[in-house]
Order: structure tokens, then sequence, then C-alpha cells
């Protein structure tokens, strides 16, 4: 009898993971499927699944008489996203390599301020930013979205440049110091090529962070430079345009494969 | 020597963060406590809190906040057993499937929503097909169908940690308690769950925070009927041009996201402590 409820619980607990499990897996990952089966709708309604399948969209997309301005906006992205990774990867990779060779006690202090980006609303900033450029009579530009970038997302740069600073061995740099070498050229010998595959993997994730950015793009941007998720928001708030399934299907192209590069690279989880 | 030389690398981020982050912050807090002749005062958050409709505003963003978290800990808790009992292979593909919707764009996952919540997406098609609704229906502009994108949305922030934490777990805790003769459920309660719970409350911070942000989802998938705070506070700028009254309410954004935010991180350190104990 006893027995029979173990294993009745035993039953109700793998059906809570692998019932429960691959439902939630499907519920995560089919949305990107449905986007990618919907761009290549032939179709101009959103009915899924579509009726019939060609690639009209993105030969729309791909038109430079029909979607300039679409890639007017990619460019921009694309630019402010790169200008964005460099300064993230400037700033944060050397404050990394920094904390992780402070002692405990002031590293704890001081890693919330460089974290502080992460938890707080980036459009509470956003609106903080464009308070201060107007006070100091200023007016939206593209720098202040590159810089406003650069503040958001560096910590992301932190924290994965930690993650590997912190398995540096600090011998390597005594080493070099004993043999002769400064400072600075020990950090751009030694530690800095040590640090590249944090910095990759934070320069991979500032880069889509960037390319994505909504809140404090839409506060800092002068009225003339566009990007492609507020066009993209535009272009579905005014009359669903099936482009944006097309944009979302090169996206999440692009996506799986940096994705399966960076992964090769350095991995997001270390295994055992 | 070396140790006094992280201050050096450490200062141009530090600067940059007070400089640029905190420093328009402070003038924020300051502009939200500037009456119209200049003077201190707390009209702003009066005008705010006697504004029935703008305190329902901020309770509903709070709640949209706690619905989804539990709505993604009842998902995310298994995706991450699951993760625990795989092997190698589907490890890697559990972590794949989990790091791709969370690095695709937000406006694309909003994109996808919109076609699923749709009249004429999957759910109202095979509602109707299994002859649970008499007509198609629209799940968005509701909250419901709100809740659901954004469950889908923020269901790595939470997954993620929890498998960082449990690919560098000690398995032979678990097998010993298996040998011990305890029952599944009692594992994972017992074992498996303590180890979990601070990469859980981890991840709710993240998700709260993510999903009582999120303008873009929330506009476009609850429209113009549902308003939660980051829409209101861009009306306030960006149509109303109300800067001070723009600050209190982002400031009351901030720190009411914040409470629950610490309330959660409290509740972590004592889970903590009492495992220690």
């Amino acid at each position: 009898m006893r027995d029979l409820r173990e294993r009745l619980l035993d039953a109700s607990y793998w059906l809570f993971v692998l019932g429960f499990g691959g439902f939630a897996l499907f519920y995560m990952i089919a949305p990107i499927g449905i986007a990618v089966l919907m761009s290549f709708t032939d179709g101009a309604t959103l009915r899924f699944p579509p009726q019939g399948y060609s690639l009209r969209w993105y030969r729309a997309l791909i038109d430079p008489m029909q979607s300039s301005q679409i890639h007017i906006a990619a460019w921009n992205s694309l630019s402010i996203a790169a200008w964005t990774t460099l300064g993230a990867a400037l700033v944060a990779a050397p404050a990394a390599y920094g904390l992780s060779r402070m002692r405990a006690r002031s590293a704890t202090a001081l890693e919330p301020v460089l974290l502080s980006p992460l938890v707080l609303p980036s459009l509470v900033y956003a609106l903080a930013a464009l308070l201060v450029i107007s006070n100091l009579g200023l007016s939206p530009a593209y720098g202040f979205v590159v810089a406003g970038h650069i503040v958001v997302f560096a910590p992301l740069m932190y924290r994965t440049s930690l993650a590997v600073a912190q398995q540096i061995d600090p011998s390597l740099a005594e080493a070099s110091t004993t043999l002769g070498a400064g400072r600075v050229r020990t950090f751009a010998r030694v530690t800095m090529p040590a640090l590249v595959p944090g910095v990759l993997a934070g320069g991979f994730l500032v880069f889509m962070q960037s390319m994505d950015n909504v809140s404090v793009t839409l506060f800092l941007a002068d009225p003339r430079t566009t990007v492609l998720p507020l066009r993209m928001f535009a272009m579905i708030e005014e009359s669903l345009d099936a482009r944006v399934g097309a944009i979302s299907g090169l996206l999440i192209a692009a996506t799986i494969l940096t994705l399966i590069i960076v992964q090769r690279l350095v991995p997001f989880v270390r295994r055992r | 020597m070396l140790r006094q030389g992280g201050t050096a690398f450490i200062l141009p981020m530090m600067v940059m963060m007070v400089l640029c982050f905190l420093a328009p912050l402070g003038v924020l807090a300051v502009a939200s406590i500037t009456g119209p002749d200049g003077q201190v005062s707390l009209a702003n958050y009066r005008q705010f809190l006697d504004d029935s409709f703008a305190v329902g505003v901020l309770w509903n963003t709070i709640f949209l906040g706690l619905k989804v978290v539990a709505a993604v800990t009842l998902l995310g808790v298994p995706i991450a057993l699951m993760y625990w009992h795989a092997g190698p292979r589907w490890r890697t593909l559990i972590l794949i499937a989990t790091l791709l919707p969370m690095l695709t764009s937000n406006v694309v996952r909003t994109f996808a929503w919109i076609v699923i919540l749709g009249r004429n997406g999957p759910i109202s098609q095979s509602m109707v097909e299994l002859g649970l609704s008499p007509r198609p229906f629209s799940l968005l502009f509701t909250e419901t169908g709100l809740i659901m994108a954004l469950t889908q949305i923020e269901l790595p922030l939470l997954v993620l940690p929890i498998i960082a934490v449990l690919a560098t777990a000690d398995r032979r805790l678990v097998d010993a308690a298996e040998m011990l003769g305890a029952a599944r459920w009692r594992c994972f309660l017992t074992v498996l769950l303590p180890m979990m719970t601070p990469a859980i409350f981890a991840g709710w911070v993240l998700v709260f925070a993510s999903a009582t942000t999120s303008f873009v989802t929330h506009s476009v998938i609850g429209g113009a009927r549902l308003i939660y705070m980051p829409q209101f506070v861009y009306r306030e700028v960006g149509i109303l041009f109300q800067w001070p009254m723009a600050a209190a309410i982002s400031f009351l954004l901030l720190v009411s996201t914040g409470a629950v935010m610490i309330a959660l991180t409290l509740l972590a350190r004592h889970r903590r402590l009492a495992a220690c104990a």
C-alpha cells in the first residue's frame, strides 16, 4: 500500500518535470519558430499557419526603393551597437580586471555601483539623461544615444569579463613584472589576451542588447535618427506591415549564427 | 602592488557610472520634488497619489510584475529540473533553447506574440477547432495575453541563473539522498530546491524588473487601453511635456519596483542564513 503511494508520488514528480518542463520548453521556443515561419508567408495578413510560402517579404525588404527607411534604420542600429560595444569593452574590461584583483570587502562595496544599470529601469535612466541634457542647453543627438547605451550596457560586459578575470592566475602578471615589463605593458601583453573570451561574450551580449534597445534611444535620439527596433515598432503599430516578419527572420538567423560561434568560443554555462 | 593597482583600472567605469548614471538620477530626483515656483515641494507626488487613475496604473504595474514572476516560476523550475536530470547532449539543447529566446530581439518576440494571440492565430484557431470557443477571438489588448507574452519573454531570465547553478552543482548530494531512500519529491524539496533558491530569487529580481518596464511589449500587446507605468511616463514627457510630473512618476516606478526587489533580495538572504544554520 505504502509502496504504491510512493510510486504514484514519484510518477507525479516525473509528470511535473517531463510534462510541465516539456510544455515550458515548447512554450519558450515555439514563438521563435512561429516568427520564422511567418516571415515566409505569401499573404499580406498575419494568419498562422500561412496559406502559402514565398520569399515575397524578404524581396520587399531587400528592395532599396521600397525599404530605404528600414535600411537607414538598420544601418543606424548597427553603427550605434558597434560603438557601444567598443566603448563598453574599453571601460568595463579593465574594471572587471581591477575588481578581481581587489580585496573582497572593497569589491563587494564597489560592485553595486557598477551593476546598478542592470536592475534600474532604463526608461527612467533615459528620462533622467534627457533632463540633464536639456538642462545643459543641449538637444538629443546620435552621440548621446551611444553614450547612454554604453552606460546602460557596460555592466553586461563587466559581468562576463569578471567571470574570466577571476580565473586568471595572478602569478602570470607577477612573472611579467618581475621580468621587467611595466604595468601598462603587462596589462596589454599578458592580462588583456587572457581576458579576451570574457570580452567576446560580453561584446556579443552588449551588441545584441544595444541593437534591441528602445527606451534609451526613444528619449536620447534626435527626431531624424531612427533605429531598427523603433522602425519595427512603428511598422507594427501603424499597419502590421508583413515586412516586420522578414526583418524578424533575418534577426533570428543572425542571432542563431552568432550564438553558435560565441558558444564555441566561450561557453555561457561552464560544464564541470 | 597589484592590489593597489586594481583601483586605477576600475576608475574610468566608476567615474562613468557616478557621473553619467547616478548623477542624472539625482537630478531627476531633485526635479521630482521641485514645485512650479522652484521651491521644494511634494506637490507632484501628492498630485499623483490623489489621482486614483494614476495610483491604479502603479498597482496594475506591480501586480503585472508579480503575476509574470509567478507564471515564470511555475514554468521555469520544471525546465531547470529537466536540465538537472538530462544527459550532456540534452543539457546543451536545453541551454540553447534558453539562450536563443533570451538573445532574440524583444521586438521580434513581441511580433511573434501578435501572430499567436491574434484572431487568426494558433490559439484562437485551435480553440475553435476543439469546440471550446464558438468563434475566433483575439487575446491582444488583454492582460491575459500580455502575461502570456511576458512570461515567454522573461522565462530565460529565471531559467539561466538556475541552470548556471545546477551545471556546477555536486551531483553526489542528490545521489546520497536517493541512496538513503528519499523519494523524488523529497529529493527535490530538501536537496535541489535549497540549492536552486538563491538563483531563483536572483531570477525573480531580473524578471520583475524587466516585466514591469518593457515598454514595447506593454504598448504593442497591451494596446492603448491597458496603461502601465512606462507608457504613463512616456505620455507625460513625450506628449504632455510635464517634466516634474514625469520625474515624480518615474521615481515612484523606481521606488516601488526597487522596494519589491529589495524585499525579494532580503528574502533570499534570509533563506540562505536559514540554510547555513
